[in-house]
């Protein structure tokens, strides 16, 4: 599979990086000299310095052979026309962009960008999530985000209040890591029983967040 | 007829003026507050300072009932997405775009965007002249 990625900063690394560690072909188009050299030593990727609009360096990146491209600058338009040009002259069939103005969301979908990051929405998404729910904390992310460790406080309402582990109909794809109730650490087993004001640390992937959230505290 | 000018550089604002001139109901919008003051005195339009990339500002410039959109940011990339915002989704009739750089311009193929490429009127002006110079020195062999 070969990607073309548009941006800049440590979003564009990691993906780099990612995408490279996942066996796929990368090219990035950047025009900052610094960032390229940073970008030439530190990975596999295929480096072009120059204006990700222009169709020659696309050109140069390989977009006749693409399979998708990233559109992840700060810029909008800059986002839109790369994947309008890439679909349009191109003819690389999937195309993602990231929109920073999440207004642009709609437009960008109406003028035909596929897959569209309104990260600034996610974002406050998050931030509004975390300020609503404080019993629900997220500790740390691992391997760049694809495990989180997070903290869940139980309330009374909430549903496994006085099960125990066993009698818990958990999601696959999150463990329950340990419990800390009035300052003691428990590592829990099938019998132990939860109860109101512990602390549970739980692991899962980002995906079964929300599911785990809602199985400890019955939203 | 309703006219809205994106962008208000040394384009823009001749073009404003122009149309102004002509009696037509003129609104330009440009980013850049001081930009306006390349509009002459007589210029009898509105002015809105805002992103044109942003939607409620072409929505304050009532893009929706625009008989016609000219889009001349210096911005090739801003150019194409205010062009393509007026035309797929506000269906103003008419839309013209200034080209700045020529390699950019293959975005609005297959589309009822109109465009105008100052650097390609140039070469083409330019190629004209040359041609004419070379038919007149050919007379001018020719004569004597």
């Amino acid at each position: 599979m070969k990607i073309i990625i548009v941006g800049d900063g440590k979003v564009t690394y990691h993906l780099i990086k990612n995408f490279i560690a996942k066996g796929y072909e990368v090219s990035v188009i950047n025009d900052n000299d610094e960032y390229c050299d940073y970008l030439a030593s530190k990975t596999n990727a295929l480096v072009i310095k120059g204006d990700g609009t222009n169709p020659y360096y696309l050109n140069q990146s390989g977009a006749n052979k693409a399979d998708i491209i990233l559109a992840l600058t700060d810029n909008d338009p800059d986002n839109l026309y790369i994947c309008q040009i890439a679909k349009s002259y191109f003819q690389i069939p999937k195309t993602f962009s990231v929109v920073n103005n999440p207004d642009n969301e709609e437009m960008f979908k109406e003028l035909g960008v596929e897959t569209i990051f309104n990260t600034t929405k996610l974002i406050s998404l998050l931030i509004e999530q975390r300020v609503e729910v404080s019993n629900v904390s997220n500790l740390i992310s691992i391997e760049e985000g694809r495990l989180n460790i997070s903290q869940v406080i139980l309330t009374s309402d909430s549903p496994i209040i006085g099960k125990t582990l066993k009698e818990i109909d958990l999601p696959h794809d999150i463990v329950f890591g340990c419990i800390i109730r009035d300052e003691q650490i428990l590592i829990p087993k099938g019998d132990t029983k939860l109860l109101e004001g512990d602390k549970t640390l739980i692991i899962t992937l980002p995906e079964k967040q929300a599911e785990a959230f809602e199985v400890l505290l019955g939203e | 007829m309703y006219i809205v000018i994106i962008g208000c550089g040394k384009t823009g604002s001749a073009v404003a003026d122009l149309l102004s001139k002509n009696g037509e109901d003129v609104v330009v919008i440009d980013k850049d507050n001081s930009a306006f003051n390349k509009l002459s005195p007589d210029f009898t339009g509105f002015t809105i300072n805002g992103d044109a990339t942003e939607v409620e500002v072409l929505l304050e410039s009532k893009i929706n009932k625009a008989d016609m959109a000219i889009v001349t940011t210096e911005v090739d990339t801003v150019n194409s997405m205010v062009a393509q915002i007026a035309k797929d989704i506000y269906e103003v009739p008419k839309v013209i775009v200034k080209i700045n750089e020529p390699d950019k311009a293959t975005i609005y193929n297959n589309t009822d965007i109109l465009t105008i490429s100052p650097t390609d009127l140039f070469i083409d002006e330019l190629r004209d002249r040359l041609a004419k110079d070379d038919s007149e020195v050919l007379n001018e062999e020719s004569l004597t």
